[in-house]
């Protein structure tokens, strides 16, 4: 981003000076800011409300704020009676899972890769790199085969939460994206430490791990958010209702409950993602504009 | 597995450019082990295990796969092409790739534009650019299922539903939405480009903002106006930019699943069935048993024509993305 106060350098400053291009853009800038706010947050402001509507009101008047009342009661029940709160606490632990191995894979590989560099690092990193190229669907079928009857130790890993944690570790995007990190690291104080007489594992605990955090917490943020949208594979491994997450519910919820619970129900949903957003912010568009920058 | 170190193997150069051989002359288990050879190889387990059991273990099973008939009971027996004939004669096939076909050029028609208008416009933002930004950028963060589900709600085709309450007000509509054959997939794109446009923004965004002004300055010297500023300097040069997201898009809509399987079952009539949600039915879509070969014989089909899709388009767009 650009220093606060001052655009990209479009408008020059001699033609904001004129009046009529000042006021367009003004404007402009207006009309944008109530589209956003329409189109980006409306829907989500309606969500919010109609959570807490009586479902009747919903029905008849779907745009009309509050014309009898509130209904609290929405979330209580959504919380309780369809059991939104184990469905949340199910979403938790798999997302704290599935960040727990993406973490560990993607700092240890890249503290191989890029500090260690054994000689067959070449060689990873070019098998890594190959799986960037594969579309997701073409693992959908063959990892779920191979959940249902896991090779060698012949067993099922369906409705384990392994089966969702451990496949959310093989993201090449991760290990590149930590790895280049590593790269940029100054050679200097990997020098220093192992003449100070530091082995490997000092080296990634003592010194690469706390260096590390601004990329960590990038990783982090969208291992965590990944993990809350995905749908498709915790719907084909975690087939027993108590031990799904909140998004493969939601649909059965639908058909089971009032229209007021079930967007009560969803609006639990959003609410971690939406509140972790604001909170880190700043990271998330970073990051957004990182990946697209390794991508491209 | 091929990452084992092959002491044997003559390496040309040691990392500071000298031959290997003068440094190093005998390898043998203890030197490996003293050297750090086991620590690199311990350090490198986590990845080695998760991805050769979830990433590249799968891959090649999908390949082998496609060319039998698995169906989980009995041992796997050897078809040859005959997975992916069955696909090509399926009359569904057809059908799933128009749709995802048009799901992918309504999806550029929307969807392309105006994230990048949008971070043009808003790039000259002079105050508070961080709240436009994290607007935008909000949708992106709901689950989508929420999002597909809540959309639901609002394409409800009678007249109390939302958008048709909206759009009564201003005199159109009721429209069917979802339930009509022709605006199915619209609204399906519809949907998708709220919950993803603004991931693209925030990448047009970052690139323009390595813009150098410099060039703008000179444009205003020469008499330029703003929009022949935007066409003859922002668009060239963020072009690389542009040319990665467009075939990032492409590559992200040729697998839409969640829009078509949540709103519509891929109906009205076959409407909006693509070719992902294909591959689902012939996995799991049939509650007597999967067909994986189909199934994996499909998704190698879509993963072949993306590749290729792919490697023609940089061909085709590098002289001009590089320059």
């Amino acid at each position: 981003m650009s220093e606060p106060g001052r655009g990209s350098g479009l408008i020059s400053e001699t033609e904001w000076r004129k009046p009529s291009i000042r006021w367009g853009m003004r404007t402009t800038h207006a009309l944008l800011f109530v589209g956003l706010v329409v189109i980006g947050i409306g829907p989500i402001l309606w969500l919010a409300k109609s959570a807490i509507t009586p479902t009747l009101d919903t029905i008849s008047q779907p745009i009309a704020l509050f014309p009898h009342g509130t209904a609290w009661s929405n979330v209580r029940q959504a919380w309780s009676d369809v059991h939104v709160g184990r469905y949340f606490w199910n979403t938790i632990v798999i997302a704290f899972g599935s960040w727990a191995v993406q973490i560990v894979v993607a700092t240890t590989g890249g503290f191989a890769l890029s500090v260690l560099r054994p000689r067959y690092a070449p060689i990873i990193k070019g098998l890594l790199l190959g799986t960037l190229f594969i579309p997701a669907i073409v693992l959908l079928v063959p990892l779920y085969i191979e959940i249902v009857h896991v090779p060698i130790v012949h067993k099922s890993l369906i409705d384990s939460y392994w089966a969702v944690w451990l496949p959310a570790g093989a993201s090449a995007f991760n290990v590149i994206l930590v790895t280049r990190f590593f790269d940029n690291l100054p050679r200097e104080i990997f020098e220093a430490a192992e003449i100070d007489g530091a082995g490997p594992f000092q080296l990634f605990w003592r010194i690469v791990l706390p260096l590390s955090k601004p990329i960590l917490g990038v990783v982090s943020i969208f291992a965590l958010l990944a993990s809350w949208k995905d749908f498709l594979w915790p719907l084909l491994v975690l087939s027993n209702p108590n031990k799904q997450p909140l998004s493969v519910r939601l649909p059965s919820i639908e058909s089971q409950t009032s229209l007021g619970v079930f967007l009560a129900a969803m609006f639990i949903a959003c609410l971690l993602p939406i509140a972790g957003f604001l909170i880190f912010q700043r990271s998330f568009l970073r990051g957004t504009g990182l990946g697209g920058a390794i991508k491209g | 597995m091929a990452t084992v170190d092959q002491p044997r193997e003559p390496a040309v150069t040691s990392d500071r450019g000298l031959p290997r051989r003068f440094t190093v002359p005998r390898r043998t288990p203890l030197t490996w082990v003293r050297g750090g050879g086991l620590a690199a190889f311990l350090f490198l387990l986590p990845l080695l295990f998760v991805f050769g059991a979830f990433s590249w273990y799968p891959i090649v099973r999908t390949a082998i796969m496609s060319f039998q008939h698995t169906n989980l009971v009995q041992a796997p027996t050897w078809v040859g092409f005959q997975n992916f004939s069955a696909v090509w004669h399926d009359p569904q096939f057809p059908v799933a790739v128009k749709n995802t076909a048009y799901f992918a050029l309504l999806a550029l028609v929307f969807g392309y534009p105006i994230p990048l208008i949008a971070a043009v416009l808003m790039s000259e933002v002079r105050k508070r650019r961080g709240v436009y930004s994290a607007i935008a950028y909000l949708p992106v963060v709901i689950p989508p299922v929420v999002a597909v589900l809540l959309w639901k709600t609002f394409y409800d085709a009678s007249s109390l539903g939302v958008f048709n309450t909206v759009l009564h007000r201003v005199g159109l509509g009721p429209y069917p939405w979802l339930q009509s054959q022709q605006w199915a997939m619209p609204s399906l794109v519809l949907e998708s480009t709220w919950a993803n446009a603004g991931a693209t923004m925030i990448i047009y965004l970052a690139a323009l903002t390595g813009v150098n002004p410099e060039l703008y300055e000179a444009a205003s010297a020469d008499g330029a106006g703003l929009l022949r500023k935007v066409w003859h300097i922002t668009l060239p040069q963020i072009r690389g930019v542009l040319l990665v997201t467009l075939i990032l898009q492409i590559i992200g809509t040729a697998q839409v699943f969640l829009e078509p399987y949540l709103f519509t079952s891929g109906g009205p009539a076959n409407a909006t069935l693509t070719v992902m949600l294909l591959i689902y039915n012939y996995a799991f879509g049939n509650s007597l048993g999967g067909d994986y070969g189909k199934a994996t014989a499909l998704s190698l089909m879509l993963a072949g024509f993306l590749a290729v899709f792919s490697l023609v388009y940089l061909r085709a767009t590098r002289s001009w993305s590089t320059r």
